[in-house]
């Protein structure tokens, strides 16, 4: 295993995953906010604030499918020696990590059963920006509306069809973090 | 139903005040100390260990001290702990047939590779109470014998071959694990071990004891009881290979069990399987009497209505800290519940009153 | 995993660290140079597994507690632990030996510290076997008169 697959992780792991799993909590809550994911370092490709997200969700436990750039073998190292997450195909997985045009085609992620729908993948998607402009999200957790620059339209509204089943989504950009559950309501700006 | 029951804050501060003086007891006495229970109440914590599910005899003996010597809140005590790691990971299975041995005995055969070894057992006390244990006394020491390394195989390989005995086909199927999903019928063999291991001994006992008085059809004999250390090894990922991260102390019992054969299956004897943690050897022996008599399915026998033969009686009930947690919580108020029963109980009297005295 | 030849020393000193009186460890290396601690001994427990019939398919026993340390000298020699137990600082030393054992110092470090603790694993395992192998039972066989 590489050096650097060892470093980059919380420097206080209880306090710190603690104010990480805040922010994750926040964001998935209240759709179309910004927060920001500092403190952790992974390497390249992969952004502090995707990796803060791994290092507070996953663990031995949850598969995770990486897509594209992000699946190289110093992310992939990273990632075993922090949280001992175990590597899966797309459809197996409870986390999905890439950038939006590697983690098609969509339809490949687990969106749950009627009776466990809590049972589907989460997307940490990449992206090279991330700000409250463009698309208008409506729904729980958003008083009236919100803004937030989704790398595209369709996808979301047509996840939203399926609710209560479907994917849920987290968007990260350096060291923001946004997040898009699948009960909101996604329309052009 | 449970009610927010407000008030009583003060009393329960005192009640726990006065729970930690009754523990300490007189105070005169000398305070009992974590290294005490350990290493000479060492089958107690073995216990704990077991049903507890997780190997810490330090954290074992704390929690009998808590508990004041009651077990099975030193299990809840050890549970409730658990909770709390992190789990880092799974080990490689352990390989008995390499274990350390202290104690090795087969009732099935006399003579076999590596001897009859008693270990330190009870087996041969004639349970009369010892009075010279009232007083200290000096430290025993046991005696020793050169011992040449030999190796110690497993009973049942013996028998395999002969091909009498069922084989226990090797297997690397990653178990299902019931602390991390939740317990459902019906469940393989893997899983019942898991459960039985960490049930508890009494009810394991009991149900072992009703199959050999004719609760099922097991007939057992003591293939092998072995107690000793096995080393524990692991996978680590940063480094590439596995490493023993420790060393555990375990009772294995195989027990054969005699077989006519079944529509399925042709005569052999089969197999009963226990493992536990610590020197535990009735839990061990009693875990192979039932880990057979659950087997009766796959084997082809017949299910004669037998508790131990049934999965959803076994599994269901096995567990003392599930049970005592139900049962103990009827002691809770149920204030509210209690008084919806006492206004019908009243209604139904008052209306069979009224139909006597209309009869009248 | 594929295991290399100097893979199995490691494996070797990591196993009797792992299984070492945290005490005597502490009393064979008390001082530990600097590390840059790359995880922080942290307590976890390991899922210990046995095998249905000792040889056949795997199930889950009950866990262990474990503890385990990363870290990185001021040389570069990175060192892990894992070890039995809930002592934090054992860890530590114990990766602090790892890594000293990847380094110039190897040689001191086996006779100071792994040396001793080989002897004494050694003569705890003999005298409990010995112990074991005087309570092993001698069977006098006796010759029956039908045998003549």
């Amino acid at each position: 295993m590489t050096p650097e697959a060892l470093t980059g992780g919380f420097t206080n792991a209880a306090t710190d995953a603690a104010i990480a799993f805040r922010a994750a909590l926040e964001a998935m809550a209240r759709p179309g906010t910004l927060h920001r994911m500092a403190g952790v370092t992974p390497p390249a490709p992969l952004s502090p604030a995707a990796g803060a997200l791994l290092l507070t969700l996953t663990d031995t436990t949850t598969p995770v499918h990486l897509a594209g750039a992000v699946d190289c073998p110093a992310v992939r190292d990273w990632i075993t020696f922090h949280t001992g997450a175990p590597f899966a195909p797309a459809d197996q997985a409870d986390f999905a990590v890439g950038g939006w045009a590697a983690l098609q085609p969509l339809t490949r992620f687990r969106i749950g059963q009627p009776d466990y729908p809590d049972r589907s993948t989460t997307l940490i998607v990449e992206l090279p920006a991330l700000s409250t402009t463009g698309a208008t999200l409506r729904g729980p957790g958003i008083r009236d509306t919100a803004q937030l620059s989704l790398p595209e339209i369709a996808a979301f509204r047509a996840n939203r069809a399926l609710f209560p089943l479907g994917f849920d989504c987290y968007f990260t950009s350096g060291d923001t973090l946004a997040a898009l559950p699948r009960s909101t309501l996604v329309e052009e700006a | 139903m449970y009610v927010a029951v407000k008030g009583g804050e003060r009393a329960i501060d005192n009640a726990h005040a006065w729970l930690a003086e009754e523990r300490r007891g007189d105070p005169s006495v000398a305070e009992l100390t974590l290294p005490q229970i350990r290493e000479q109440l060492k089958l107690a914590v073995n216990r704990v260990m077991a049903e507890g599910s997780l190997y810490d005899p330090d954290l074992a003996a704390l929690a009998i001290k808590q508990s004041r010597g009651d077990l099975i809140e030193a299990i809840f005590l050890i549970r409730a702990y658990r909770t709390t790691l992190p789990r880092l990971g799974a080990s490689q299975p352990v390989e008995t047939a390499a274990m350390a041995v202290d104690r090795r005995v087969s009732a099935t055969f006399k003579d076999l590779p590596g001897g009859q070894v008693l270990g330190p057992t009870f087996d041969y006390t004639h349970r009369l109470l010892d009075f010279k244990l009232a007083a200290e006394g000096e430290a025993p020491l046991a005696p020793q014998v050169p011992a040449r390394p030999e190796p110690v195989p497993h009973v049942t390989s013996l028998l395999d071959r002969d091909g009498l005995i069922e084989a226990a086909p090797r297997d690397d199927t990653p178990p299902p694990d019931l602390t991390r999903e939740p317990l459902e019928l019906p469940a393989n063999r893997p899983l019942r071990l898991q459960a039985i291991t960490r049930g508890d001994e009494g009810f394991i006992l009991s149900l072992a004891y009703s199959t050999q008085r004719g609760y099922g059809r097991t007939h057992a004999f003591v293939g092998e009881l072995r107690i000793g250390r096995v080393p524990v090894e692991m996978e680590i990922p940063e480094l590439g290979f596995s490493i023993e991260i420790g060393e555990v102390e375990l009772t294995e019992c195989e027990t054969v069990n005699q077989f006519k054969g079944s529509k399925t299956e042709p005569p052999q004897f089969t197999r009963g399987y226990g493992l536990t943690f610590g020197q535990t050897e009735r839990k061990a022996i009693a875990m192979s009497l039932v880990d057979r008599a659950l087997r009766w399915q796959e084997l082809g026998e017949d299910f004669t209505g037998a508790p131990a033969q049934d999965e959803e009686f076994v599994l269901s009930h096995c567990d003392n800290i599930q049970a005592t947690g139900f049962l103990e919580h009827i002691k809770l108020p149920h204030y509210v519940d209690f008084q919806s029963e006492l206004e019908l109980v009243r209604r139904l009297r008052a209306e069979a009153m009224q139909m006597q005295e209309a009869a009248e | 995993m594929t295991e290399r030849p100097e893979d199995l020393a490691r494996k070797g000193w990591m196993s009797l660290l792992a299984k070492a009186p945290p005490a005597r460890l502490a009393a064979l290396l008390p001082d530990l140079p600097e590390t840059a601690l790359l995880r922080p001994a942290e307590v976890g427990s390991v899922m210990v597994r046995g095998r249905v019939g000792g040889t056949g398919a795997p199930f889950n026993l009950g866990e262990m507690t474990v503890t385990r340390c990363s870290l990185r000298l001021d040389c570069g020699a990175v060192g892990h632990a894992y070890v039995q137990g809930r002592d934090k600082d054992h860890a530590r030393r114990a990766a602090v030996v790892d890594a000293l054992m990847q380094t110039p110092e190897a040689a001191r470090v086996e006779a100071q510290v792994l040396h001793p603790l080989r002897l004494e694993a050694e003569a705890r395992r003999t005298t409990r076997a010995a112990k074991a192998a005087a309570t092993k039972v001698e069977f006098f066989t006796m010759v029956r008169g039908g045998d003549q």
